[in-house]
Order: structure tokens, then C-alpha cells, then sequence
């Protein structure tokens, strides 16, 4: 008779792929119970959720628009963590990100779209990374944790914008606490006519693939990785540790800096308080849910992007609250990270 | 006169404000005094506050409210547990994952429960004590919400529990030297189970505290932050409870005093005020550097070979 043991030992590669697969039914299921208390057909909700979406063409477009900054939080987030820096505060550079650009984008008038667009772009990536600097310093040089500086970065960006939006960019017109518009120069070319879908999501492409590039194919993405895997086994190899993570770290706020930086020139033209509402902390779903792999990411800000999409869908045609779709995303999360403790695992057969 | 009654007011308005801190950073204290970084904090304190609120609501009784909110509170720490302790995932991302869960499972609850009304429901909140007649003059310092008192009176029973007890002995073991304690017999996991889910139910109250007495009503940015100021004091108090009451009154005391600058018509820029905790914390964490008493075993999970 063939008996089975469960071992530790690392699962064979394929479960990393299973595991956020497996989640998703997993998710549905938990969720479903919530949708039931509020009277609604499981079914139908989830046939609104993830079907109706991609039906239209209006709406298909709008999970694109949806994806894009998640696309580059998810990778700001993905690329630290690959390199063993815990950037809590992708929502914050993200701000410090869209701060950059709206006064790039109001300062620089009269200026064409061939300086105006690098220059926002370049803008939101200085924000970002300047935002992320104090905690990327105070860790290398002092070992500060960084979990906590950058959380609380993200806590005082949020009153920074406030300030800014009461105080010196009030609308002088509207008294509205939102900014000035930005320039029509820095503004992001529309990809599809007659929809919200701008050259951020081309920004998201191209840094996607840069740091799949960096993390697989260069000797900087080898040390990152050794650096992920234990810092002292990396220290002992010769790496210089402080030095590489102080870049992931800097690199990493900068790209979520570049999701601010298309919220203002793609999506709205001006800064409201509202610009981010949680992208920088969905960035760390993401990342997670795409097991840190830049592809992975790229697939998983698309399915974040759909159950955004898909969560005002529901919320229109069946009168569910919108917020289910924070729930689903959530649980999301916590149910792929309980899965992934199965990596750990192996089941072996014993004769 | 004058300026004594602006002083009672203050100090009245401190106590008040630095009320939810206060439990907030109990409850943290708790968690990182066993080892474990619990950021679903900011979460925990808004899913208090809705189900308190809801719970008396619909119930008519607020004891029935704060009950409801406590349980809530023990169910949000009992989930942190399950995930950072039992199956022993990265904490951070557990703890953010858990305050996404419970604001998002909160709102979408109350939308549920109370719809899309014009007016936001409200309940008959908890009254404040009188303990001096109206016209005495220190009237607004002591005559508070219950749980302000029961808030202040928790900060030595927390130090008691967690420097005099046996209890308190095994938390601050398997927040120290995880190994040690369980080779001394000590189950690492059920002690950090039991931290969590204490200080998941005080981080709750705090919450509640906001929507059944303090205000009456649930809005959607009723905790604002507060969660992360917590984790900020407790940094600030160096994971000591008593430190905790100066961290949170100095806070309490700064919000109050540029509230009542702002209503005498200074003009300030408030949101830079709001941001001082946060700054201070990072100071903090610079100067004190690794000579803090930060828990050894934080943010490490603890596995059973």
C-alpha cells in the first residue's frame, strides 16, 4: 500500500502559478456569503463582476484605464519586496508622485507635448522617489525598520495635499479645494478617442518589462535577489547590501511615483485629495497575488483593475454596494497568502 | 478667567481626543509586546467603530453596541493570529490585508444595513458622567464619557497585567525569545493568539468610542489615520504602557489646541499640525535607533520545527 507524508520542503514550481488560480474560486466562495446577506444571486453578481465588464467596449476600455496605475504600484511594490525592502508607502509616493507633476504640469506653460510629457513624467518618478528617500536612508544607514517610516510617509503626504489644496493651490475660481489645471502641453495623449485610456498604461508597459529585465537578466537583479532571499547570506557573499537596497528602494518609489504622475496628466489635469484612494496599498495585493514576478503583476493589476471595473458594474445594474468590490480584492489577498504557506510543503509518496 | 476657562476646555478636549488613542495603542501594545507587528490596527478601529454603531442601532442598546463592537474587535485579532501566528505569513502584509478586509466589509455592511439615506443615521449616544454640578468650574474636566475614565483607569491595569503577572510574563516571552520560551514549555503560538485577539478587542473600543459616544453617527473617515498614529505612539512610549497615557495626551493635547486656535479664528495650516505625530515618531525611531526596547522577536514569525 502506498502511504503519502507531507513534508517541509519547497512545492514544485507549478504550485506558484496554481496557488493565485486556486485563490481566486477560494475568494468567490468566502464572498459569496456577504453577497447572500444582502439578497443578491452569488452567480449573477459575479456574472456582473467579471463577465459584463469585457462585454462592452466602454467598459472593457475602463479596466485598462482602471489597470494602468495599478500596473506600476503593483510593480513598485513587487520590485522592493523582491529586493527584501518592505515599501509600505507605495500610496504615498504615489501622492508625492502626482504633488511632482501637478507643478510641473502648472509651472511649465506654453510648452509642447515633446517637453512637456518627459518632463511630467520625469517629475512624478522625482516625487515619488524623493518621498521614499528619508526611509530608504534611515534604514541603510541607521537600520530603521522601514515598514513603519514608510507607512507613516504615507499618513503625512496625505495632510501635505490637504495643505497644498486648502492652502496655496486652492482653485481660485471654483475655491474648490482642487489645483490649478495643468498645462495643455503636459497632458497625456489620449491612446483611444472618446475614452478616459491615456499613454500612462505605455509608461506601465515599458516599466514593466524594464524590471523584468533588471530582476532576470542583469548581475544588479542577481544581487537584489540574493538580497530578498537573506541579507546576510548576501552581505557574506560580497554583495553590498546597503547599496543595492538603497536603489530598490529609491527605484521603487519612483515608479509609484510615475502612477501619481498619470492620475493628474491622463486622468483628471488637476490634484484633488482624492487622486489615490488606496492604488499604493492595492499595489501591495498586487504584487502579492502576482508572486512578486513582474508578469505576474502585470496579469494581476489586470484582474484588480476588472474587479474595480466590475465592483461599479455590480453596483449599478443589481444595487450592490460598491464596496464589495474592497472586500473581494481584499480577501483576495489574505486568501492567496494563507495558499502560498502551501509552497512550503511537499507531498511525497512512501513506499 | 478668561484663560482658565480656555485652559479647562483644553484639557477637557485633550482627554477626549487622546480617548480612542489611548486604546488604540493598548491594543498594539498587546500585539508587539508578543512578537506581532498588527497594522490591520487602523482597520480594527473602524470595523469597532461600525459595529458598534450598527449593533446599537439595531438593537437599541448601546452595552449591546460595545459588546457587539468588542466581539468584532477579538474576531479581526483572532484572523491576524490565524494568519501571522498559525500559518506564520509576512506581517505586514497580513496586518494591511486585514485593515483593507474589515473597512471594506464594514462599509459595504453599512450600505447594506442602512442604505444610501440623505441623512446619516445616528444614534442616542452614550451620555457624559456628571460628576460636578454644570456650573463648577472644572465641570468639562471631569465630567466625561465612562470610557474615558475606563481608557485611563486600563493603562495601569495593562502595565500591571503585562510587568506583574504570570500572564504578562509569557507575553513578553514569546514577544522576546520565541525559542526559549517554548523550549521552557510555554505555547508560543496560544499566548500570541490570546495577545492578538485582547488587543484586537481594545483597538475596537477605541473605534467605538468615536461612534457611540463621542459622536453618535458613522462617517467614512471616522478614524482618519488614528490607527497609524497608534502605531506611532507606541514607538513614541517604547512599547511601555504608562508612557502610552503621555504619548497619547501630548498628541491629544496638540490636536486640541490647534482645534481651538482654529475656532478663535487663528489661522493655521492644521493638516501640518496632523502630520507632527508622524514626524515625531520618525525622529524617535532615528535617535532611539537600535537602543529602543522594540520586542526582539517583532515581525519575526515563529515556527515549530
Amino acid at each position: 500500500m502506498t502511504k503519502y507524508r507531507i513534508e517541509r520542503a519547497p512545492a514544485p514550481g507549478w504550485m506558484r502559478i496554481l496557488i493565485p488560480l486556486l485563490a481566486i474560486p477560494v475568494t468567490f466562495l468566502l464572498t459569496s456569503v456577504i453577497i447572500l446577506l444582502d439578497g443578491a444571486n452569488p452567480f449573477t453578481t459575479y456574472y456582473h463582476f467579471l463577465v459584463s465588464p469585457l462585454a462592452g467596449r466602454v467598459s472593457a476600455i475602463e479596466v485598462f484605464v482602471k489597470s494602468t496605475p495599478l500596473l506600476l504600484t503593483g510593480a513598485a511594490v513587487a520590485f522592493a519586496f523582491k529586493g527584501g525592502y518592505w515599501n509600505i508607502g507605495a500610496e504615498g509616493q504615489l501622492y508625492a508622485g502626482a504633488i511632482a507633476a501637478t507643478f510641473v504640469g502648472t509651472v511649465l506653460l506654453d510648452v509642447p507635448p515633446i517637453i512637456g510629457i518627459p518632463a511630467m513624467v520625469i517629475g512624478g518618478f522625482a516625487g515619488g522617489l524623493l518621498w521614499a528617500l528619508p526611509s530608504a536612508i534611515l534604514k541603510v544607514k541607521l537600520g530603521v525598520d522601514e515598514v513603519v517610516t514608510t507607512l507613516l510617509m504615507n499618513s503625512i503626504v496625505l495632510n501635505v495635499t490637504s495643505f497644498l489644496l486648502n492652502g496655496p493651490w486652492r482653485n481660485p475660481v471654483s475655491m474648490w479645494p482642487q489645483s490649478p489645471e495643468i498645462s495643455a502641453g503636459t497632458v497625456f495623449p489620449q491612446l483611444i478617442p472618446r475614452s478616459r485610456l491615456h499613454f500612462g498604461i505605455i509608461i506601465a508597459v515599458i516599466v514593466i518589462l524594464i524590471i523584468w529585465f533588471v530582476i532576470s537578466r542583469t548581475s544588479f537583479g542577481l544581487k537584489m535577489r540574493a538580497i530578498g532571499l537573506s541579507k546576510e547570506g548576501a552581505r557574506f557573499a560580497g554583495i553590498k547590501v546597503n547599496k543595492t537596497m538603497l536603489i530598490v528602494a529609491l527605484v521603487s518609489g519612483g515608479i509609484a511615483g510615475l502612477a501619481g504622475a498619470g492620475e493628474v496628466a491622463g486622468i483628471h489635469f488637476h490634484l484633488i485629495d482624492a487622486i489615490s484612494d488606496g492604488l499604493g496599498y492595492s499595489g501591495i495585493t498586487i504584487a502579492t497575488l502576482g508572486g512578486l514576478h513582474p508578469l505576474g503583476v502585470g496579469i494581476s493589476a489586470l484582474f484588480i483593475g476588472l474587479i474595480d471595473t466590475g465592483a461599479q458594474t455590480v453596483s449599478r445594474v443589481l444595487g450592490v454596494p460598491v464596496y464589495l468590490g474592497d472586500v473581494v480584492q481584499s480577501t483576495l489577498l489574505l486568501v492567496t497568502l494563507s495558499l502560498f504557506v502551501l509552497q512550503n510543503f511537499r507531498i511525497r509518496r512512501v513506499n | 478667567m478668561e484663560f482658565t476657562l480656555f485652559l479647562v476646555g483644553l484639557i477637557a478636549a485633550t482627554l477626549r481626543v487622546a480617548t480612542p488613542l489611548i486604546y488604540g495603542t493598548l491594543g498594539e501594545l498587546f500585539s508587539e509586546r508578543s512578537g506581532v507587528l498588527n497594522l490591520g490596527i487602523e482597520g480594527t478601529m473602524f470595523l469597532g467603530a461600525f459595529v458598534g454603531f450598527a449593533a446599537a442601532s439595531l438593537s437599541g442598546s448601546l452595552w449591546i453596541g460595545l459588546l457587539a463592537a468588542i466581539i468584532a474587535g477579538l474576531l479581526a485579532g483572532l484572523l491576524m493570529a490565524l494568519l501571522s501566528v498559525r500559518l506564520g505569513v509576512n506581517q505586514h502584509v497580513a496586518g494591511l490585508g486585514i485593515t483593507l478586509l474589515t473597512t471594506g466589509l464594514s462599509l459595504y455592511a453599512f450600505r447594506v444595513i442602512f442604505g444610501e439615506s440623505k441623512v446619516p443615521p445616528s444614534i442616542e449616544s452614550f451620555p457624559m458622567l456628571s460628576i460636578l454640578p454644570e456650573t463648577h468650574i472644572l465641570a468639562p474636566i471631569t465630567n466625561q464619557y465612562l470610557l474615558t475614565f475606563i481608557g485611563l483607569a486600563l493603562i495601569p491595569v495593562v502595565w500591571w497585567i503585562i510587568n506583574k503577572t504570570r500572564f504578562g510574563l509569557q507575553i513578553r516571552a514569546v514577544g522576546e525569545n520565541p525559542e526559549a520560551a517554548d523550549a521552557a514549555g510555554l505555547n508560543v503560538y496560544a499566548i500570541r493568539t490570546a495577545a492578538l485577539a485582547i488587543g484586537g478587542s481594545l483597538m475596537a473600543v477605541g473605534g467605538a468610542f468615536l461612534t457611540m459616544a463621542q459622536l453618535g453617527s458613522f462617517t467614512f473617515g471616522i478614524i482618519a489615520g488614528r490607527g497609524w498614529v497608534c502605531i506611532a505612539l507606541i514607538i513614541f512610549a517604547n512599547w511601555k504602557a504608562v508612557n502610552v497615557l503621555w504619548g497619547a495626551l501630548i498628541f491629544g493635547g496638540v490636536q486640541a489646541l490647534q482645534l481651538r486656535l482654529q475656532t478663535l479664528g487663528f489661522k493655521l495650516p492644521y493638516e501640518l499640525f496632523l502630520s507632527l505625530p508622524y514626524v515625531v515618531t520618525i525622529i524617535a525611531l532615528t535617535i532611539a535607533g537600535r537602543n529602543s526596547s522594540a520586542p526582539s522577536a517583532l515581525l519575526k514569525p515563529y515556527r515549530r520545527e
